[in-house]
């Protein structure tokens, strides 16, 4: 129904998204580590040899780990499998809550102890109006 | 269906659908900026920072939709060698980039706020950033050519390069740890967004894209008279 050079046409579109999609899938697979934002502390945990380089450290701030001395705040970060304590000193976010995502960005003293130098909170996906939250809280 | 492509009778339409556009658009703008801005409740978290989503995220919906549709366009153009589509295509191309752009402004106040910072090279953020770029090479280089051959050619190769992005910006919040929240809105399962919230984005949705639609008339009705000028009584 359509001449050979529209169908040439098509195929050449179609050879070039295939290579594209490969290629790129390649290039991101080989650039995982720099591609995410943040480690999770199993995944600091999993480190062969601890890195001296600025990292970021994300998951959730541990129920009941946040500890308020003068200017510096202490707390611990998980993933419920892994936890990693964290020293910071500086602003933080309003959204920095005890239970919520949060990305700590500094350097790794050992596996067990990160050194931030900026925190970011991370916010979940989850939207609802105060009542509802209240709501969903006394279930 | 090629005979639908007439330009004197798509002219007609061209030309005096606008005004309805743009009435239509100032209705649901109105409707959904209150429900955005006085009648939705605040976040429980994030109190009333959470109204600047209404704004972030049709605009980030549109510009996606618009990329994809002008890569469409320009490859069933190339294919088919039809300069219609091209034409349809350049006129989309403006208001998906201004709505990109809207996308990562208030993307950057919102996250100031909630986050912590303005700008973060998370995965998401960047790959939108690089639609962006996308998005001002696709419109330069309908400038900066003068053979049509050459242009068509180009602007294709630019929407294939682009789309292979698209993607990555709608999946990066899944594949990789990013600073950007995953997708509160899922089609197969159930939203974690409160359906009070729902309404208000949807309608300024809807909004938005009452406005790409009036300037991709606008547009594309220049261009109809930019080919009719010529002397040509067909594409």
């Amino acid at each position: 129904m359509y001449g050979r050079k529209v169908k040439l046409r098509f195929l050449f579109v179609v050879l070039i998204l295939i290579t594209l999609i490969l290629t790129t899938f390649l290039v991101l697979k080989s650039l995982e580590e720099n591609v995410v934002y943040f480690q999770s502390p199993s995944e600091i945990k999993a480190l062969s040899e601890l890195d001296k380089k600025k990292i970021r450290v994300g998951g959730m701030v541990k129920k009941d780990s946040i500890l308020i001395n003068s200017n510096e705040v202490k707390f611990i970060i998980t993933d419920f499998k892994n936890e990693i304590n964290v020293s910071y000193t500086g602003a933080i976010p309003n959204l920095f809550e005890e239970g919520k995502g949060v990305v700590a960005e500094g350097f790794l003293k050992d596996r067990n102890f990160f050194s931030a130098s900026k925190i970011l909170a991370k916010h979940d996906e989850n939207y609802m109006p105060p009542e509802v939250k209240q709501a969903l809280g006394e279930k | 269906m090629f005979k639908l492509f007439h330009p004197n009778k798509i002219f007609q339409i061209t030309s005096k659908a606008p005004k309805y556009v743009l009435f239509l658009f100032v209705v649901v703008l109105s409707v959904g900026l209150t429900e955005a801005l006085i009648l939705s409740p605040e976040d429980y978290k994030q109190s009333d920072a959470v109204r600047i989503m209404y704004v972030h995220v049709p605009a980030a919906w549109i510009s996606l939709g618009i990329f994809s549709s002008i890569t469409f366009l320009s490859i069933s153009g190339f294919i088919f060698k039809n300069k219609n589509f091209f034409l349809i295509a350049k006129s989309l191309a403006p208001s998906g980039f201004v709505f990109n752009i809207i996308a990562l402004v208030t993307g950057s106040i919102w996250g100031k706020p909630t986050w912590g910072t303005w700008w973060a090279w998370d995965a998401r953020i960047t790959s939108m950033l690089i639609l962006a770029l996308f998005y001002a090479m696709y419109l330069i280089s309908w400038r900066i050519y003068e053979s049509e051959e050459k242009v068509f050619k180009i602007t294709t190769l630019i929407t294939i390069l682009g789309i292979v992005n698209v993607p990555i910006i709608k999946y990066s919040v899944d594949w990789w740890n990013t600073l950007h929240q995953p997708a509160s809105i899922n089609i197969l399962s159930k939203s974690s967004i409160h359906s009070s919230m729902l309404f208000p984005l949807l309608i300024m949705t809807a909004a938005f894209a009452l406005f790409s639609l009036l300037i991709f008339l606008m547009k594309y009705n220049t261009e109809l008279i930019k080919v009719k000028n010529k002397g040509l009584d067909r594409l």
